[in-house]
Parts: C-alpha cells; sequence; structure tokens
C-alpha cells in the first residue's frame, strides 16, 4: 500500500522539479521471467517468421504482411494490451513496450505491426461502446481483422483538425454519409477495420467512425512508392457516401480529436521503444561487421574511430531503454493508482498515460533520434557496403527516416512538451514557479564553492543533473517570463528548451539505472553501464549548454543575459572525466560479447 | 497416450564459451541458456500428439534449480506438467539412470528425446534408458506416427532411409523434420506458472566417468576470399600458404 502511494505521487513532467531516486524507477534487468520468455518469443518469431520472408516483402508482395500478422495473432502478440475478455492477454502497460521494442528489429513489419495494434485497435478499446468492443476486438486480437487508423489527409497532416472528411447523417437518422479522401494509411491494403476521423456538418472538431472495408464508397489508391518501411502497405483511402450505422460513432460527435491525440501519446511511447529493437540490431551487425572487415591488415574493430562509434551507439542506446521503461513503469503505476481509487479501467489507463503525455513525447523523439543516429554510424563502420543494398545497413537507414515524421512528427512533439509542461504549470499542477523563482534567487546569490566530499555513490552525478534542472528551469522560466504568450511562436526556443527537457530526462534515467544495477548486481558486475551512464551525462551536459545558450541569446540582453550565462556556466559544469578511454571499455565490451549485451 | 520428454537444459549455440578453475569448470555468467534444440523437436512432436491422439506430456529434466526457466518455457509450448531431478547432469548414465527410475513407474507409452544434447554431444542417454528400462530405442527419429499401440518410424541411416515400426512402449532420440518447431504463445507463457512443476530428489550418485579439463579448439584463421575465375590463386594459396597440397 505504502509503495503505491509513494508511486502515486509522481507527476508526469515532475522530474525537472523533483529529485527521483533509483528505489523509484524501474529498469529492464527487473523484467521477470515470464515476459522475458515473451520477449524471447517475439525474436524467435522474428527470426523464423519474419527475416525469412523479409527480402520478399521489401520488393512489393505486401500482403505478407497480412499473412505475419495472422501469424502474430496465433502468438498472441496482437493482443498483448487487450483484456482476456475480449479475447486478449491483458498484459501490462510495460510489457506492451518490451513487445514493441524487440518487434522494433523486424523492418516494415514493425510498422504493419504498430499500426494494428496501436493506432488500429486501441481506439476501440479504449473509447468503443461494450457491443464495438464485443464485435471487433476479438477479431482484431487474432489477426484475423487486420485494423488500420485513417486521420491525415493531404492537406491535413500536422494540423490535423484541419482535415476536410464530412459526415452527415442521413434523412432517416440511420447513417452517417461520409465522403473525404485520406493520405499515408498504414496497412490500408489489407485492412477490414478503419478508425476514420471526420467532421459531422459544420462541427469545429472531428468525430471518429468505426468502417468496415466491404462496405460500399471505400476505394484506395495504388500502393505509395516509399524511402523506407518499403515492406508496410501505405494507400490513400476514399471515401463516397459510405454509409456509416450512426451506432459505428465512435465514442461522442466532436470527440475525435481527444481520441487521436489519447492514442498518439500511445503510439508515441511505442515508436520510442520500438526503436531499441532496431538499434540493437544495427550495434550487433555493425560489432560484427568491424570485428570481421580488415583494413591496414588489422580489424577495424581495433581502431578508436571505430569504437567511438560502436560504443555511443550504445550508450545512447542504452538511454533510450533507461527512460522508455522507466516512463512504462509510471504509467503502469499510475493506473494502478487510479483503479486502486476506484476509476473505471479503460478511463484508469487513459488518465494514466496522459498523465506522462510529456515524457511520451520524449521517448518519440529521443527514440527515434537515437535510430536515426545508430542507422547512419552504422552504414558509416560497414563503408562503402554500408551503401550496398546487399548489406544490411541500406535498409536500416532507409527504415529509420519514417520514425521521426509519424505519429506526430519530432517538431511537434518537441513543441508539444513544452506547451504541456507550461499548461501544467499555469494550471498549478505543477509547481515550476517556486523551484524557478529559487534558481533565479541563486543566480545572484555567491555561489557554493564548498566541494563537500560526498562518498555517495553517483552523488558527483546527481548533483550535476541538479544542475541540469536548474539550468533548465532558469532559461524556460525566463523565456516564459519574458516572451509571455509570444514564447509559441518563438519556436527555435521551443526546440532549445525541448532539447534540455529531453536531454535532463534521458541523463538522469541512466545514472538512476546505472545506480539501480549496482544494488541489484554489484559494482563489479555493473562497470560497463557506469561508464555509459557518466559518459551519458557528459554528452547531455554539452547539449543543455549549446540549447541553454542559444536560447538566452535569442531572447535576453545586456546585463539579464550576462547573469544567465554566467548561471548556466555554473549549472553546467561537470568534472572532466576521461571519455576516450570510458568509450573505449564500452566498445571493447561490445566486441568481446560480439555486439550490444548490457 | 502418455509421452514422457526429456530436456536438457544447454547454452545457446551462439554463446561465448570459456571455462574457470583451471578449465575444469563451464563458465555460464553472460550465457544463455535454451532447451536442447534436438530435444525442442521432440517436444513439439509430443505437443503435437497431444492434439491429434489427446496424450498427455510431462518434461524431464535433471538439473539444479537454475533449469527452472527453461522446464517452464517447455511448459509453455504446451507439456502439461514436469519433473525436475534435482541433481546436476554429470553424465550420460547418470543421466540415464534418473530417467530410467523415474519412467519405470510412471506407465509412459513413449519416451522421447533429442538424439543428442549440444553441450556434450553424447548421444548415449536413449540408448542407456532403452537398456536400463528394457525396452527398443531408436535413434535418429525423423518421423514418428502413432497408430493404435504401433509407431511408424523413419530414420536417416547410413547412404538412405529406413522405415520401421515399432510396438509401444519405446525410447525415440529425434530431431527436425520430426515435427514443426514451436514457438510458445503468449497465452502459453501465462498458464506455464499455473502447471505443476515437481523437483525430486536423485535416486543415486553413481557416476561412470569423471571430467578431467576443458579444452577449446584453436582459434579459426582468417578466411580468404578467392574469385571463382582465379583457381590458379586458389593452387598458388593452397600450396604455398596453407602448405595443404
Ligand atoms: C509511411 C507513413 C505512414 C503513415 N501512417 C499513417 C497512418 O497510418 N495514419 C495516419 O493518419 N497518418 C499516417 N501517416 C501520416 C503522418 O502522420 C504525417 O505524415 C505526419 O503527421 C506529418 O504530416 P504531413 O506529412 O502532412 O507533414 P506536414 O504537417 O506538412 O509537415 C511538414 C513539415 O512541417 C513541420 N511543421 C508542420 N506544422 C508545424 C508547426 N506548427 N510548427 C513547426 N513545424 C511544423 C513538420 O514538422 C514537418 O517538418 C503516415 C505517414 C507516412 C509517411
Amino acid at each position: 500500500m505504502d509503495a503505491v502511494e509513494k508511486k502515486e505521487a509522481i507527476k508526469g513532467g515532475e522530474f525537472l522539479i523533483r529529485e527521483s531516486e533509483a528505489g523509484e524507477i524501474f529498469i529492464p534487468e527487473e523484467f521477470s521471467e515470464e515476459q522475458k520468455m515473451m520477449a524471447q518469443a517475439t525474436q524467435d518469431f522474428i527470426d523464423h517468421e519474419v527475416t525469412p520472408v523479409i527480402e520478399r516483402l521489401e520488393k512489393g508482395e505486401y500482403e505478407l504482411g497480412e499473412h505475419l500478422l495472422k501469424k502474430a495473432g496465433e502468438l498472441g502478440l496482437l493482443g498483448i494490451s487487450i483484456p482476456e475478455a475480449y479475447g486478449g492477454l491483458g498484459m501490462n502497460f510495460n510489457t506492451s513496450l518490451l513487445i514493441a521494442d524487440i518487434l522494433g528489429s523486424a523492418g516494415s513489419f514493425s510498422t504493419t505491426y504498430g499500426a494494428h495494434t496501436g493506432i488500429g485497435t486501441l481506439p476501440i478499446l479504449y473509447y468503443g461502446t461494450e457491443e464495438q468492443k464485443q464485435k471487433y476486438l476479438p477479431k482484431l486480437a487474432s489477426g484475423e481483422w487486420v485494423g488500420c487508423y485513417c486521420l491525415t489527409e493531404p492537406d491535413a497532416g500536422s494540423d490535423a483538425n484541419s482535415g476536410k472528411s464530412r459526415a452527415v447523417l442521413s434523412e432517416d437518422g440511420k447513417h452517417y454519409i461520409l465522403n473525404g479522401q485520406k493520405m499515408w494509411i498504414s496497412n490500408a491494403g489489407y485492412a477490414d477495420c478503419l478508425i476514420v476521423f471526420a467532421k459531422i456538418d459544420d462541427d469545429a472538431r472531428l468525430s471518429a467512425f468505426i468502417l468496415e472495408r466491404t462496405w460500399d464508397g471505400i476505394t484506395m489508391n495504388d500502393e505509395e512508392i516509399k524511402l523506407g518501411i518499403k515492406g508496410s502497405s501505405t494507400r490513400q483511402v476514399f471515401f463516397n457516401d459510405v454509409k456509416v450505422p450512426v451506432e459505428n460513432l465512435l465514442s461522442a460527435r466532436e470527440n475525435g480529436f481527444k481520441i487521436a491525440v489519447n492514442i498518439l501519446n500511445i503510439g508515441r511511447i511505442k515508436l520510442g521503444a520500438g526503436g531499441i529493437g532496431g538499434m540493437k540490431e544495427v550495434i550487433d551487425l555493425s560489432t560484427q561487421y568491424a570485428i570481421d572487415r580488415k583494413q591496414f591488415g588489422i580489424s577495424i574493430s581495433k581502431f578508436g574511430a571505430i569504437k567511438h562509434k560502436l560504443a555511443t551507439m550504445a550508450i545512447k542506446t542504452f538511454a533510450t531503454e533507461s527512460l522508455n521503461y522507466r516512463a512504462g513503469q509510471n504509467i503502469d503505476d499510475k493506473i494502478a493508482a487510479l483503479i486502486a481509487d476506484g476509476m473505471e479501467e479503460n478511463e484508469a489507463k487513459l488518465k494514466g498515460i496522459a498523465q506522462f503525455a510529456i515524457e511520451c513525447s520524449i521517448s518519440k523523439v529521443h527514440g527515434s533520434e537515437v535510430l536515426s543516429y545508430c542507422v547512419d554510424e552504422g552504414v558509416q563502420v560497414y563503408g562503402g557496403m554500408g551503401f550496398s543494398e546487399d548489406a544490411p545497413m541500406a535498409r536500416a537507414f532507409r527504415d529509420a527516416r519514417i520514425t521521426r515524421i509519424y505519429e506526430g512528427t519530432n517538431e511537434i512533439n518537441r513543441m508539444l512538451m513544452i506547451d504541456m509542461l507550461l499548461k501544467r504549470a499555469m494550471k498549478g499542477e505543477l509547481d515550476l514557479m517556486g523551484p524557478a523563482m529559487a534558481v533565479q534567487k541563486e543566480l545572484t546569490s555567491i555561489p557554493d564553492f564548498s566541494n563537500q566530499e560526498d562518498n555517495e555513490l553517483f552523488a558527483a552525478e546527481k548533483k550535476v543533473l541538479n544542475n541540469l534542472k536548474k539550468a533548465g528551469l532558469m532559461v524556460a522560466g525566463a523565456a516564459a517570463q519574458k516572451l509571455m504568450e509570444k514564447l509559441s511562436h518563438e519556436q527555435e526556443i521551443l526546440m532549445n528548451l525541448a532539447d534540455i527537457l529531453i536531454e535532463i530526462y534521458a541523463a538522469e534515467s541512466t545514472i538512476l539505472r546505472a545506480e539501480k544495477l549496482i544494488q541489484l548486481k554489484g559494482e563489479e558486475a555493473s562497470q560497463r553501464q557506469v561508464d555509459m551512464a557518466k559518459i551519458y551525462l557528459h554528452d547531455a551536459v554539452s547539449i543543455v549548454q549549446n540549447a541553454g545558450k542559444e536560447a538566452i541569446y535569442a531572447f535576453a540582453e545586456g546585463d539579464e543575459m550576462r547573469v544567465m550565462l554566467m548561471g548556466l556556466k555554473r549549472f553546467t559544469k561537470i568534472d572532466p572525466m576521461n571519455l576516450k578511454e570510458a568509450r573505449r571499455r564500452v566498445a571493447d565490451h561490445l566486441i568481446e560479447n560480439k555486439g550490444y549485451a548490457f | 497416450m502418455k509421452i514422457l520428454v526429456c530436456i536438457t537444459h544447454v547454452p545457446d549455440t551462439t554463446s561465448k564459451i570459456s571455462f574457470t578453475e583451471n578449465n575444469t569448470k563451464f563458465d555460464i555468467s553472460g550465457v544463455q541458456f535454451i532447451i536442447g534444440p534436438y530435444d525442442d523437436y521432440a517436444l513439439a512432436r509430443a505437443v503435437e500428439l497431444k492434439e491429434t491422439h489427446s496424450a498427455s506430456v510431462t518434461v524431464l529434466n535433471v538439473g539444479g534449480a537454475e533449469t527452472e526457466p527453461t522446464i517452464r518455457k517447455a511448459l509453455a509450448i504446451g507439456a502439461d506438467e514436469a519433473i525436475r531431478i534435482n541433481a546436476e547432469p554429470t553424465d550420460s548414465f547418470f543421466v540415464a539412470k534418473q530417467i530410467a527410475d523415474v519412467a519405470k513407474d510412471g506407465g509412459y507409452d513413449l519416451i522421447l528425446m533429442g538424439r543428442e544434447s549440444i553441450d556434450f554431444n553424447g548421444g548415449q542417454v536413449h540408448g542407456m534408458v532403452g537398456e536400463l528400462l528394457d525396452l527398443p530405442s531408436v535413434s535418429p527419429v525423423m518421423q514418428l506416427d502413432i497408430e493404435g499401440n504401433t509407431a511408424k518410424i523413419s530414420r536417416e541411416i547410413e547412404g538412405g532411409k529406413e522405415s520401421l515400426e515399432i510396438g509401444l512402449p519405446f525410447v525415440a532420440g529425434c530431431q527436425e523434420p520430426i515435427a514443426e518447431w514451436k514457438i510458445p504463445n503468449m497465452r502459453g507463457i501465462m498458464s506455464a506458472r499455473t502447471k505443476p512443476l515437481n523437483v525430486i530428489e536423485p535416486s543415486d550418485n553413481e557416476k561412470k566417468t569423471a571430467l578431467e579439463s576443458f579444452e577449446l579448439p584453436a582459434e579459426k584463421n582468417a578466411v580468404k576470399m578467392v574469385d571463382p575465375d582465379n583457381v590458379s590463386e586458389l593452387v598458388d594459396l593452397l600450396k604455398n600458404e596453407a602448405k595443404v597440397i
């Protein structure tokens, strides 16, 4: 009971103003035997079912995607989040992240899977009536039916609410007559069940509908020719006077935008987690290639420049992993706490996830950008072979690119996370003002030079983290105060603030994971993880420093600017360490284990 | 029909193999363990027979508590219950004796296992179990069908294939393609923890062999690729560099 209450106290975004402890966060090393077995079974599914056909899938045999979904359904992989009453397994949120993580290495199929189990299924699960759930969920959980999600239109992408699709009630009041055009619809080629967003009459906001592929008036364009994830089906979908029974309206009229936003929150963190499988695959391949490839008479894995790449890929991946499962557990704990308070299960799930919407956006941006980093350096490690379609890196490179675009572009997500943070502060849900004022006071007081020797584990790193939070609060607080409503038009500054926020969350999650690992396995067994956490923190400090400087230059001047720059310098101080040697140790661990084995 | 499937708990084929304590102990740190791949096929066939012949499947493993995740995976794949004989599987005879002691009163119609383990690759246990129980044993069984009280088996032999019929009960050392390899499904994984896993102590400790030390094979040299059009280069390399012709 105690534990639940304590965990319940954690709010989304609160990490910025609160010192978290290692004991509070969940780390992937804590997954149970059962969860690990599920992860292994998922990996076996990829190795035995997906990998053998991936070439054909890439070459345009789209129907293989549908076939693989059915196989995944047989294994239960499509029902992870669906309650048992509707043919699923009813597993918790973090387990669904773990499965998404593993499936992240399945190339195009990863999108097929994500679109089906996430945006294609969850709107019905969370917003459907009992009849809608009974009718559609068991089919979606088994893979008998494939789902898709039709929000984007040719003229409505990031600005999703501006769509032109329209629904009008028929004269007899039994149907909505739906007209419109959707674009970039994943799984469209074989979807049986379509979640479609459209406005009813001249409503200001979207409504959502459940459509079935066999209904008259639904047509599609050919498959889009894409840069990457070529094996996933993506089409335009047209609706011409489609008669949608009124009982297929999902949730209430004009509730569609809310549905879209809440479902995207889930999609975002799943996409972040989904990057991990891809990253590890790329690291494993690059490490093996570097070991085998000889130039100047030795294995290129012996070159420092290559070690630097391998190590950095692994360090960033370790950070993505740390922050995702931390956030995932926070969501699970919040859901459990809300249910314990008597809230209905579905509502508790949505509220629990919405509470951590900031972390979901962080996960999406961090995961997609680390994946991009890994595939880019993966190509580099492969040299010319990285550029060849005969080796696996070219496809990994192309496939990764979409993750920065869909489920809300990274720009949109960066803006969202700051917007949400400030709104929560304004509504009094998060006390940013108090700590921000305290930082301002500290700025004009004499700095604390006392260098107390603190022998507590990670004491120095935690001080750095605290200071980074102060830097973030200082810059964000001053920017908000100074620019007020204008801040939302100064997107460059918002991007800077987002970078600061992301790095603080990632670095803290990584340090806390290393600390918890030591508690679990001892120092000896956790040395490389400690190296990784410390290096990540150093890199995060540089990013915060640069982003902070750019922001301050942009909105402050004169004495105010000078004081803030001094503050920034003070708050981004970190003791030197031999990063080169630490990276080498990480790289050597990769090389010795022929891949990511942390 | 009652089927006993004996499984080994062995390092994954991609594991890094190293030894400690003066090369007398296998270093398990960082090693991932799996169901022996041949045993996995035996289990898969048993699970298929469960569906077609309403058989009940018991898995058995001789091993310490650390093998339980592997045993539970077998339960997740479809076995109904499990027995763990709480002892280190030191040599083939010891393991065979333990299996035979459990099986002799179990009334099993079939005793299946892999043709060999992939750690020590002894390939002897099925034969020994057969002898100890005075039952016929066959290996490597690549096809197994049951009709009433007889089994139709096919196996590969030197230069050909042998088909035979054999009465139940008997012992079989199996290998692919005896069954379709199975990935445990999520529901199976969740139900595995509710299935019985009985731990029993070994019947005796008699061993026929003692281990002296392990040795790793010599490291493989790098491979040189020679263009197929360039036979003379190949000949030259074989003659002057590899010095094998
Ligand atoms: C392969 C693929 C699969 C997809 N699957 C689906 C699916 O299944 N269902 C679905 O509904 N959609 C899907 N999408 C659509 C996807 O979600 C959109 O492409 C995405 O939201 C961006 O919209 P857009 O393409 O119209 O780009 P735009 O919105 O035109 O954006 C162009 C650029 O402008 C930036 N930008 C836009 N608005 C702002 C702003 N306010 N401030 C600053 N910068 C801004 C963006 O960040 C981007 O860099 C998919 C897309 C692809 C490519």
